[in-house]
């Protein structure tokens, strides 16, 4: 228990210390993770809203799809990603695995179904409102996918955020992707799995104490975003 | 009064195995405002909506003859989540018109000019039926569809968009609406058209229906022997 005291106040200390060790890893996580998470944001956001609004062959099966892409596990996306960007795949030429671009692609690959489901459950509500409004305006399936995107523009930023929240929390594909490289391709979480299970608990501590800083912070924003959207649209 | 502007025949309409509209044909012309009335279930909105476009007949054909921009107001507004001048600009952006003075011109037309950069979906049930008469009125249609534009509003809402209905009818902008309201079908209609069970049963001048309909339905209807 005293050692649990004296590590926890040994993760403060580095934490107000700004120790750039601490601080390198924190700001490559937070470049990778809001990366990925505008790369999904950009295709699975208009994807959401396209299934919300269009009808055609196939849809139930692109949203059966899509839900069990959500459970995808992320140690499974990380070996196919894997696979894919070995020397011998068949995008080894890039040159990409054990590199940040590739744990971008790993997680923006584990977020992009989870976006594209919530923007889409949450669009379809909004749909139901407006279709007849919109097509007694004359607006098609591709400008009514604008609109909703824009008029669900909070309640799409929640989404972000909660993907942004899942890609920073995400430990086993960006382990196996990016091989946890100390100053190139160490991040937050695999960082904590490493520094654990070496027993130096104050950094993993102190890691641990501003991803849940982030976490918290990431819901205490989509929180306020939820109530202003509220009281000034309606 | 100008000519026939549409021509409805055998129009019919059924949705999962029930027929809601059968055999219903008229004619329209521009001029006075044309009131669709009738007991619940008659298929008054199915109508609108048949001629509007936002439904496809199952049988039958709609015909318009020189009729440009058509709209439609529905009886619960749905507005954007967006201001007021937004609202109406989506919609003129949508129609392909540049005209920001449309937005101002609607707006002072319904009595709402001072609300232009309120939040639209924050008005009062009344205010935003308005907002959703003037982004109608901006497109500056032929021909506008309203289904029952003031059902679920308070008498003063009701009365105020019903006096931009009279001003905008009187400047001869055609009106095709539904209606519960028996004396508002009175003060604004010029003819009657009365549907009973999903069939046209006359389709009358609004004087001469409420003087002395021609139908023993519409007769029964007035003294309120038919409710639904």
């Amino acid at each position: 228990m005293e050692d649990l005291g004296s590590a926890f106040r040994q993760a403060l200390g580095l934490v107000a210390a700004g120790d750039a060790g601490l601080w390198q890893i924190i700001a490559l996580s937070l470049r990778v993770s809001l990366t990925a998470t505008v790369i999904a944001g950009c295709i699975g956001l208009p994807l959401g809203a396209l299934l919300a609004v269009a009808r055609f062959p196939g849809r139930q099966s692109l949203l059966v799809l899509l839900n069990a892409l959500m459970g995808l596990p992320p140690v499974v996306a990380g070996l196919l990603i894997y696979i894919l960007l070995s020397r011998s795949g068949p995008l080894g030429s890039l040159g990409l695995l054990f590199s940040p671009t590739a744990m971008v692609v790993a997680q923006a690959v584990l977020i992009t179904p989870i976006l594209a489901a919530l923007a889409r459950q949450v669009l379809e509500g909004l749909w139901e409102e407006y279709a007849e409004q919109l097509r007694s305006l004359g607006s098609g399936p591709l400008r009514a996918t604008g609109t909703l995107l824009w008029d669900g523009r909070f309640a799409l930023l929640t989404v972000l955020l909660a993907g942004f929240g899942r890609a920073s929390a995400e430990v086993g594909a960006v382990m196996i992707v990016g091989g946890n490289i100390e100053g190139f391709t160490r991040v937050m979480t695999t960082a904590i799995a490493l520094e654990t299970s070496k027993g130096d608990l104050p950094l993993a501590l102190a890691l641990g104490l501003v991803l849940m800083a982030i976490v918290i912070g990431v819901n205490a924003a989509a929180q306020i975003l939820r109530e202003a959207s509220a009281r000034w649209a309606g | 009064m100008s000519g026939p502007v549409l021509h409805v025949e055998g129009l019919g309409f059924a949705a999962r195995g029930v027929t809601v509209l059968d055999g219903v044909s008229f004619t329209l012309s521009l001029g006075a405002p044309s009131f669709i009335i009738g007991p619940n279930g008659a298929g008054k909105s199915v109508l609108l909506r048949l001629l509007h476009g936002l439904l496809t007949p199952s049988a039958g054909r709609i015909a318009w003859a020189g009729v440009g921009r058509q709209a439609m107001v529905f009886q619960k507004p749905v507005l954007l989540r967006r201001s007021v001048r937004q609202n109406i600009a989506h919609a003129l952006s949508l129609a392909g018109i540049a005209e920001d003075a449309r937005i101002t011109d609607t707006l002072a037309e319904v009595g709402l000019p001072h609300l232009i950069d309120r939040a639209a979906r924050k008005l009062s049930g009344g205010e935003q039926q308005r907002v959703a008469l003037a982004r109608a009125l901006a497109l500056k249609p032929d021909i506008v569809f309203l289904d029952e534009p003031s059902a679920s509003l308070d008498p003063a809402a009701a009365r105020a968009v019903e006096d931009v209905l009279a001003r905008v009818a009187a400047r001869g902008m055609k009106l095709v609406m539904t209606t519960h309201d028996l004396h508002q079908a009175r003060r604004l209609a010029g003819e009657i058209l009365f549907l009973h069970r999903g069939r046209l049963i006359e389709q009358t001048p609004a004087a001469e229906f409420f003087a002395q309909p021609r139908s023993a339905e519409a007769q029964a209807f007035l003294r309120g022997d038919i409710l639904g």
